[in-house]
Order: C-alpha cells, then sequence, then structure tokens
C-alpha cells in the first residue's frame, strides 16, 4: 500500500485559535511518537482560526497517521499534506554572525549574494535576515560558519499552494485527508 | 429568570437524558452538589472513591448504549477518576465527566487541591473542556455528549471551575438548551463509502475462506442484526475480539470465538488459514496479532471501522471502508451473494474437533473454568458478565457461554484490574433487570473493594465470584513461563477472610472450597435479595490455555498445559 522511504513532508493544518491548541497537537505528537522537524503559527485569513505548518520526516505509513491524528483532534478543522503539490515555501531565519574590521565587508558581500539584508551591525558581529526555503538558509548557514555563527533562530517553514496556472490541471489540494472523503483518498 | 452555574450544569445534563450520576464530593465541586437536591431527576450515586466512579460510569455506558456520568471535585478527586477515563478511551466507551476546579482566580497559583485536570485528563479523552464562562455550560455540556456520543464513542471531560458553578446567567424568556451543534472540526463518516463498501463486497464474494473479525464497534453501533446477516446470508464463519463477545450469539453454528494470546486455538488458525478477513469495529490489538508482521500474511483484509486512523495503523487493509459498521453492514449485505461456504466450513469444525481449546479437565479439584462453565449454565448465558483482568477475566471470556448483546462488561484495552466491583456496580444500575454477576480476582477485588458499601447503601444486588487463588495469578503465570519460574512480588502470603469481608459490608459471604459446593452456592447468591458474594478458592498453580506468548506468532502456540501438570 504504501511505499517505506523516508521523506520530508510539509502538512498544513487550520484550526481553531482557541487556548491549549498547540498544547493538543504537540501533545498528540509526542503520545504517537511522531517527530516534527519544524512547527509554525500564525493566524489565518479567519480571525478564529489558525494556519499551522509542520515539517515531519517520516515514510508514507508515519505520515499518513500524523494527518489522520491530526484530523482526529476536535479543534482541527483541515488538515492537508501538499508535499506532492506545486507549493510556495518559506522559512525566516536571523543569523548573528562573529564579524571584525577585517572581514565584516566580506560577510557583507555574502548577505547579499543570497539577497538578505543585515538588520544589526555591532563591533564584534552583525545580524543577517534571510528568508527563502529551508536548502537557502542551510547553506547560507554553511558558508557563515567559517567567519563563526554566535546564534541562529529559525522560524520554521510556512508554506501555501500555487494559484491556478496555465497549461497544468488544477490539483485538487487540500481534501485528501478530510474525514468525509478519506475513503477514496486512501484506495489501494 | 437566572441561573446559576450549577443549576446550567443539571438542567443540561436532563436535557441529555442522563438518570444516574456517580460521584464524589469534595471543595471545588460544592456548589453543584449544593444544588442537586432541587433536580429530583437525577440520581447520585455516593462512591467511595472516586475511581469507583469513573469504572461505574463506564460499566454503565457498556450496558445501556448510553454516555455514563461521573464527577469528582478538583485535585485528588479528578486524578482519581483518571484511570477509569483512561480505561474507557482504550476501549472506546461514551462518558461524560465533570470535575469541580479552584476559583478562577486561583488557576496556576499551585491552589489548595488545584491540578491541571485538562493537562492531566488530555490524552485520555476525545476532548476537554475548561469552563471560565457559566454561560458556556449548556454549548459545552452538549458538545461534551455529542463528542462522546458519536463517531468512534470515547470519554469528554469538563472542567468547571468553583466560582463558574455559583455566576448566575439571565435567561429572561427561562433555560435555553442549544439545539444545534457548531463543530466544524467534528464531521465523522458515518454511512461509508459505496464503492468502497462494493469492492469489499466483491472482495467477499470471491472469497473461499473467509472469516468476520467482530469487535466492540458492533456493541456500540448496535449492529447485531447486520453481523448476523452478513454471516448467515455468505455463511462466513464469525470469530469475535475480546471486546467483541457477545455481539454474535456463541450458541450460532458459524460462531468460532475469540483468537488471540488466550483465545481458541481453532480461531487463531482459522485467522491464519483464511483468504479474507473482513475485520468489522475492531482495531488489530497486539494481543490478536501477536507479530504484525507475521499476521494473516496470505490473507486480503477488509478493515471497517469510523476512525480512519485505526486503518492502516497496525496491519495493512486492501479494502478501508471508514463508517459506522451498522450503516456499512446494511448497505454491504444488498452487495454480497448467498454462499455456502461447506468446505471452508468444514475446514474449521475440523480445527474445532482438533484443537479442542476449552475442555475442562477432568478432575475433584475445584478448577476455576469449572466455575465459569457452571455459572453459565445456571444463569442460561444471559447474565451480565462483569471482569478484572487477569486469568480470570481470560476464563470468564472462554468458558461462559454469550448470548445476548451486551452481556460482557471488562476492561480490555487498559487492563484496569479493579474494575470488577464499581464496573458490575454501573452494569447493575444500568440494567437493573438483569442478573450481574462479577468474576473477580482476588487481587483486583482488593483495589476497588470500598465499594462494595456502596453496592449494600444503593442495594444494588451485584454477585460476585472471586476466583481466589491467593496470587496474581497472570503475572505468576508470566513468571512461570518467561521468567524461570522466579515467583517474586505475586503470591498474597495474607488474604483477608473475604467472606467475613461481605458480611461486615452487609452482603451475604458464602466460601467455596470443593467442587460439589459450585451449583448450590451459585444458587444461594442468586436466590438472596441483595448483594452477594462467593469466596471460591481454587489452585493456585491454575493456567490459562491456550496461549500465544506476546509478540509471537500462531507457531509459538501453547495448545495445553505440559504433561507433568496434568497429572492431577
Amino acid at each position: 500500500m504504501s511505499t517505506n522511504q523516508n521523506n520530508r513532508h510539509t502538512i498544513t493544518a487550520l484550526v481553531q485559535d482557541k487556548p491549549g491548541v498547540l498544547n493538543r497537537l504537540s501533545s498528540m505528537f509526542r503520545r504517537r511518537g511522531f517527530n516534527i522537524s519544524s512547527l509554525a503559527v500564525g493566524k489565518s485569513e479567519d480571525e478564529s482560526l489558525s494556519r499551522m505548518t509542520f515539517v515531519v520526516d517520516g515514510n508514507d505509513k508515519v505520515v499518513e497517521q500524523v494527518t489522520k491524528h491530526l484530523n482526529k483532534l476536535i479543534d482541527v478543522i483541515k488538515v492537508s499534506d501538499i508535499s506532492q503539490e506545486n507549493i510556495v515555501s518559506r522559512e525566516l531565519a536571523l543569523i548573528r554572525v562573529k564579524t571584525n574590521s577585517g572581514n565584516r565587508s566580506e560577510v557583507m558581500q555574502i548577505a547579499s549574494t543570497f539577497r538578505t539584508n543585515i538588520v544589526d551591525i555591532s563591533l564584534d558581529s552583525l545580524i543577517i535576515e534571510v528568508s527563502g526555503n529551508e536548502e537557502k538558509i542551510n547553506s547560507l548557514h554553511e558558508v557563515l560558519k567559517g567567519f563563526g555563527v554566535v546564534e541562529i533562530m529559525r522560524t520554521g517553514t510556512i508554506a501555501l499552494n500555487r494559484g491556478v496556472q496555465p497549461n497544468k490541471p488544477i490539483v485538487s489540494h487540500n481534501t485528501k485527508y478530510k474525514h468525509e472523503n478519506w475513503e477514496e483518498a486512501s484506495s489501494v | 429568570m437566572k441561573l446559576t452555574g450549577a443549576q446550567l450544569v443539571c438542567e443540561s445534563l436532563i436535557k441529555e437524558g442522563v438518570d444516574t450520576i456517580f460521584g464524589l464530593p469534595g471543595g471545588a465541586i460544592l456548589p453543584l452538589y449544593q444544588t442537586l437536591p432541587e433536580y429530583s431527576e437525577l440520581r447520585h450515586i455516593l462512591v467511595r472513591h472516586e475511581q469507583g466512579a469513573a469504572h461505574a460510569a463506564d460499566g454503565y455506558a457498556r450496558v445501556t448504549g448510553k454516555a455514563g456520568v461521573a464527577w469528582a471535585t478538583s485535585g485528588p478527586g479528578a486524578t482519581n477518576l483518571i484511570t477509569g477515563i483512561a480505561t474507557a478511551q482504550m476501549d472506546s466507551v461514551p462518558m461524560v465527566v465533570i470535575t469541580g476546579q479552584v476559583s478562577r482566580a486561583s488557576i496556576g497559583s499551585d491552589a489548595f487541591q488545584e491540578t491541571d485536570t485538562t493537562g492531566i485528563s488530555l490524552p485520555v479523552t476525545k476532548h476537554n473542556y475548561l469552563v471560565m464562562d457559566a454561560a458556556d455550560i449548556p454549548r459545552i455540556i452538549k458538545e461534551a455528549f455529542h463528542l462522546a456520543t458519536t463517531g468512534r464513542p470515547s470519554p469528554v471531560l469538563v472542567d468547571i471551575p468553583k466560582d463558574v458553578f455559583t455566576e448566575e446567567v439571565e435567561y429572561p424568556d427561562g433555560f435555553l438548551y442549544p439545539e444545534s451543534i457548531d463543530l466544524p472540526g467534528y464531521k465523522p463518516s458515518l454511512s461509508g463509502n459505496t464503492a468502497q463498501i462494493k469492492r469489499a463486497a466483491k472482495l467477499i464474494n470471491q472469497s473461499k475462506k473467509p472469516v468476520i473479525l467482530a469487535g466492540h464497534g458492533i456493541i456500540f453501533s448496535g449492529a447485531y442484526k447486520e453481523l448476523k446477516g452478513l454471516a448467515e446470508k455468505a455463511q462466513i464463519p464469525v470469530i469475535t475480539t475480546l471486546l467483541g463477545i457477545s455481539s454474535f450469539p456463541e450458541d450460532h453454528v458459524l460462531s468460532v470465538g475469540m483468537p488471540g494470546m488466550h483465545g481458541v486455538a481453532y480461531a487463531s488458525l482459522a485467522i491464519e488459514d483464511a483468504d479474507l478477513l473482513i475485520a468489522l469495529g475492531m482495531r488489530f490489538d497486539d494481543r490478536i496479532t501477536g507479530k504484525p508482521s507475521e499476521f494473516a500474511k496470505t490473507s486480503r483484509k477488509i478493515h471497517v471501522d469510523i476512525d480512519p486512523s485505526e486503518i492502516g495503523k497496525n496491519v495493512p487493509v486492501d479494502v478501508p471502508v471508514v463508517g459506522d459498521v451498522k450503516n456499512v453492514l446494511d448497505k454491504m449485505i444488498e452487495y454480497v451473494e448467498s454462499n455456502t461456504h461447506v468446505e471452508w466450513i468444514q475446514h474449521i469444525e475440523k480445527l474445532k474437533s482438533d484443537h479442542p481449546s476449552l475442555q475442562i479437565r477432568d478432575t475433584d479439584k475445584l478448577l476455576p473454568q469449572y466455575i465459569i462453565h457452571e455459572l453459565s449454565e445456571a444463569t442460561k448465558g444471559k447474565a451480565i458478565m462483569v471482569t478484572g483482568v487477569g486469568q480470570h477475566q481470560m476464563w470468564a471470556a472462554q468458558h461462559y457461554m454469550y448470548t445476548e448483546p451486551r452481556s460482557w462488561v471488562t476492561s480490555g484495552g487498559s487492563g484496569a484490574m479493579g474494575y470488577e466491583v464499581p464496573g458490575a456496580m454501573g452494569a447493575q444500575v444500568g440494567d437493573p433487570t438483569r442478573v450481574v454477576w462479577s468474576i473477580a480476582g482476588d487481587g483486583g477485588f482488593q483495589m476497588t473493594m470500598s465499594e462494595l458499601a456502596t453496592l449494600v447503601e444503593n442495594n444494588i444486588p451485584v454477585k460476585f465470584a472471586i476466583i481466589n487463588n491467593n496470587v496474581l495469578g497472570m503475572v505468576r503465570q508470566w513468571q512461570e513461563f518467561f521468567y524461570n519460574k522466579s515467583y517474586v512480588a505475586t503470591t498474597y502470603t495474607h488474604n483477608p477472610d473475604f467472606v467475613k469481608l461481605a458480611e461486615a459490608f452487609g452482603m451475604l459471604g458464602i466460601r467455596v472450597t470443593s467442587k460439589n459446593q459450585v451449583k448450590s452456592s451459585i444458587e444461594e447468591a442468586m436466590a438472596y435479595d441483595g448483594p452477594a458474594l462467593i469466596d471460591f478458592v481454587v489452585e493456585e498453580e491454575e493456567n490459562v490455555y491456550p496461549m500465544i506468548p506476546a509478540g509471537q506468532t500462531i507457531e509459538n502456540l501453547i495448545e495445553e498445559p505440559a504433561n507433568e501438570e496434568i497429572t492431577t
């Protein structure tokens, strides 16, 4: 039924914006033994709802269980595994790099090549604000390690489906794991 | 008019058709108790320990199909409920639990008897609520009952701070209970997808060797008629899981019994030999699958369950159907062709005669299996059997002939010893018309025996059969089989005198030490007007057979005792 390859999955969930909702989700992940590599939460277009993006590592069976168990939570309205879909995914990071008068301009040049912003400069360090997909942030981080990365703060990935594109079939996203459609999706 | 939070709780419970509450008071829930005399419709049964309230509500729910209701105060009251809530959660039993909480302003201050009840109960409930505004009470109680009883039944907890109970809410036109529910994140699929049902029926029609695995879902959806209809139309043998017991009459020619760790060998073998498993409202528990990767490898599988997350969780499935098993079977029967499966049924009959798992040894000794058999005879298979957890539970599952739905009340998934006393109390309150026998272990019985006082106080006429071997028998059995007979901490060198104990509580107590006293003691207990207890003093060394050791396969089946054991 499912392949057993470990994959990185991007799952989004629309949830009620109520106290304790994050606890319900994280408690479920913990007790079922699911690992989340990142989680980002924020308000959605509807004031009473939040949208969450999870990045989960696991084989298809694990990810199927993650989405089903998310769906089981009463405060979760909709869950979508959008990994296979045409998505825009972004992460924001702030990176404090150790610098001195000797290498500051070199670091700034690298920062500029990566199309990032320098948001703070002090005598011994500077902070780079970078946004992009996970790989972009990882590679900037690698390059900066040579200078000394003092601190890094990452938001975790957020993701949305792209809109309708010419010459491409409309992907019926967002319904895959809703309870009422689940059986079709699970057909083997 | 103005109603307090406490009045709103009572009004809402009445609207939900609640007639009985099991509970114990304390500071934070006191305003609710003080309101109770205004509502004569609500019968409150005062328990001796909150665990008893939760298990009793669970037993009540298993027998009636309605949500059981238990309540307790904050802190220790709430934590004492947790074992009972977890038990209900594991076995999909509908329950609404209300707890008092410290006043809103004190929450988070480590106030007297404060516990984070919603935090603690989160993993063992379907959903829970902390009520911060009395005006929300009717909506929340309505949602709680809706969630507890629809979809996959489960416990739901509502935590109410003390000052919310006393807060007044204005109802200018009298009390209004909400008519509709707005839970956008909760839409269980009930009907079952027709295309999937047709695919399942096609597999059934193609199958030469099908078996049905019937679980607790059959009982909670009330699908007895549908199960029987499917089994009879296509002549499919029916295996029942531990919690599926009493979903299919065991005197039916197609009944095969319970498989798995302590199931009958022929049921486990039938699963291995089948070419199609039709799993109905069950969840492929490890006590059935043993080693999931080796379980029923050659058969195709249809899995009907109301909870999508159960499908593919333990065992890969060929045709999943998400829905209420009653609705699904009702539709499925139309597409299933009549069949006879003569050869297959003959094969199963041969398995039964080659592996007669439930023969009781011919001996003068007082055997637990014999006691259960005699209870089955005396009650004609029509009693409600409630058990604790361990050897006596397995013997009660094996040796009683269950013929009526909702006759079997046991803590399956959670395996909570001590269930036998309050669970039986709840079952008897739920159905006063039937005889309730509690099959108790001497270990589990002592965990919750304080509820005997509640039984006597309320004249709840449960009959107890203590299978007293002065040992934690199932643990001892594991020590014998898997720990080189190293019996650590399993023997009770001093058990109380259970007969005197019964008398101290105000019950009838009878001691039975020999086989020829069994029949007459059962008759005496049943004839007695009120709760009664029989202390059956049995062999310490008796083991439960057959046994497939945990995590293993049918290859490792231990069918009967080794020779030196049968010499008695």
